[in-house]
C-alpha cells in the first residue's frame, strides 16, 4: 500500500530536480551560444571542454542525476502508474513556468497550450 | 519584422533528438526484457546488461540524444525544444505497436493525437527569444524571435 504523503513528496522532488536540470542546462547553452558556431571556431574537443566546464551545465547534470535517483526512490514507495504520468506531465508545465521566470523566455499562449496538450498526452500515454 | 532562425539543418537536429530518444528507450526496453528482472541483491547484473548489444546500442543512442538536445538548446528556447521533441513519445508508441507488437490501448492512441496536436501548435510559433543585450534599446527592438 503506497504512502500518499511520501509519494506526493517524491513526485514533487522529481519534478523540481528535473526542472532545475532542464533550466540549468538550457541556461548553460544560452551562455555558450550556438554550439555549431562554437565548434566551427574552436573545434570539437574545445567545444566539449567548454560545455563540460560550464558551472550551469554541471549543476544541470547533477540535478538530472538527483532527479533519476528521486524517481527510483519514489517508485519504491508508489505505483509506476501514478509516478510516471505525474512526473512526465507536470515537468512540462513546471518547465514552461521556470523558463518564463528564470530564462526570460517569451512563453506566449501558443506555448502554454502546447505544454498543456503535451502534458495531457503524456498522462494518456503513460496510463 | 520577424526573422526565421530555424534552418533545414536545425530541423534535422530536432528530428535526431526525437529519433535517438525514442529508439534509445526502445532498445533499452528490448535489451532489459532479454536480461530479465534485476534483483536489488544482484545489482552486478546491471553491469553485465550494459555489455549486451541492445542495451549498449540504447546507451549510444541516448548519448546521441543528449548531444543533439544540448545543440538544440543552444539556438532554441527550452519551451520550444521540449514540446517539439515530445513527438518522440509518439514514435515510442508506434515502435511498441509495430516493432515490439505490444498492445497500445485506445487512451494511448488518443494521447498520441493530443501530443501531435501540441507539437503542431508549438512548431508553428517562434523558436527563440533573443535576450536583450543593450538595455538602452526598446523592448520591441531587442526581442527578435524566429518564426517560420
Amino acid at each position: 500500500m503506497p504512502t500518499p504523503a511520501i509519494a506526493i513528496a517524491g513526485i514533487a522532488m522529481v519534478v523540481l530536480t528535473a526542472t532545475t536540470g532542464d533550466v540549468m542546462t538550457a541556461s548553460s547553452m544560452r551562455q555558450l551560444g550556438d554550439l555549431d558556431t562554437l565548434k566551427a571556431e574552436r573545434g570539437l574537443p574545445r567545444t566539449i571542454l567548454a560545455v563540460m566546464t560550464n558551472a550551469h551545465f554541471v549543476i544541470g547534470v547533477l540535478s538530472m542525476t538527483l532527479s533519476f535517483f528521486s524517481l527510483l526512490f519514489t517508485l519504491s514507495h508508489a505505483d509506476v502508474s501514478l509516478v510516471a504520468p505525474a512526473t512526465g506531465s507536470l515537468t512540462f508545465v513546471s518547465n514552461a513556468a521556470a523558463a518564463k521566470l528564470f530564462l526570460k523566455e517569451r512563453v506566449d499562449t501558443r506555448r502554454w497550450i502546447a505544454a498543456i496538450l503535451v502534458c495531457c498526452g503524456v498522462v494518456l500515454l503513460k496510463r | 519584422m520577424h526573422k526565421s532562425t530555424m534552418t533545414f539543418r536545425r530541423w534535422i537536429i530536432l528530428v535526431v533528438v526525437m529519433l535517438c530518444s525514442a529508439c534509445g528507450d526502445t532498445c533499452l526496453s528490448v535489451g532489459m526484457k532479454r536480461v530479465g528482472p534485476v534483483s536489488l541483491m544482484h545489482l552486478g547484473t546491471l553491469i553485465a546488461a550494459i555489455r549486451t548489444p541492445w542495451v549498449a546500442i540504447g546507451i549510444v543512442l541516448l548519448l546521441g540524444f543528449f548531444a543533439s538536445y544540448l545543440t538544440a538548446l543552444s539556438w532554441a528556447d527550452l519551451t520550444f525544444v521540449l514540446p517539439a521533441t515530445s513527438f518522440g513519445y509518439v514514435i515510442v508508441a508506434l515502435l511498441s505497436r509495430f516493432w515490439l507488437h505490444e498492445h497500445v490501448s485506445l487512451s494511448r492512441w488518443i494521447g498520441v493525437l493530443v501530443i501531435t496536436a501540441g507539437v503542431g501548435f508549438v512548431t508553428q510559433g517562434p523558436s527563440y527569444t533573443e535576450v536583450p543585450k543593450d538595455p538602452a534599446l526598446p523592448e520591441d527592438a531587442t526581442e527578435h524571435v524566429g518564426q517560420h
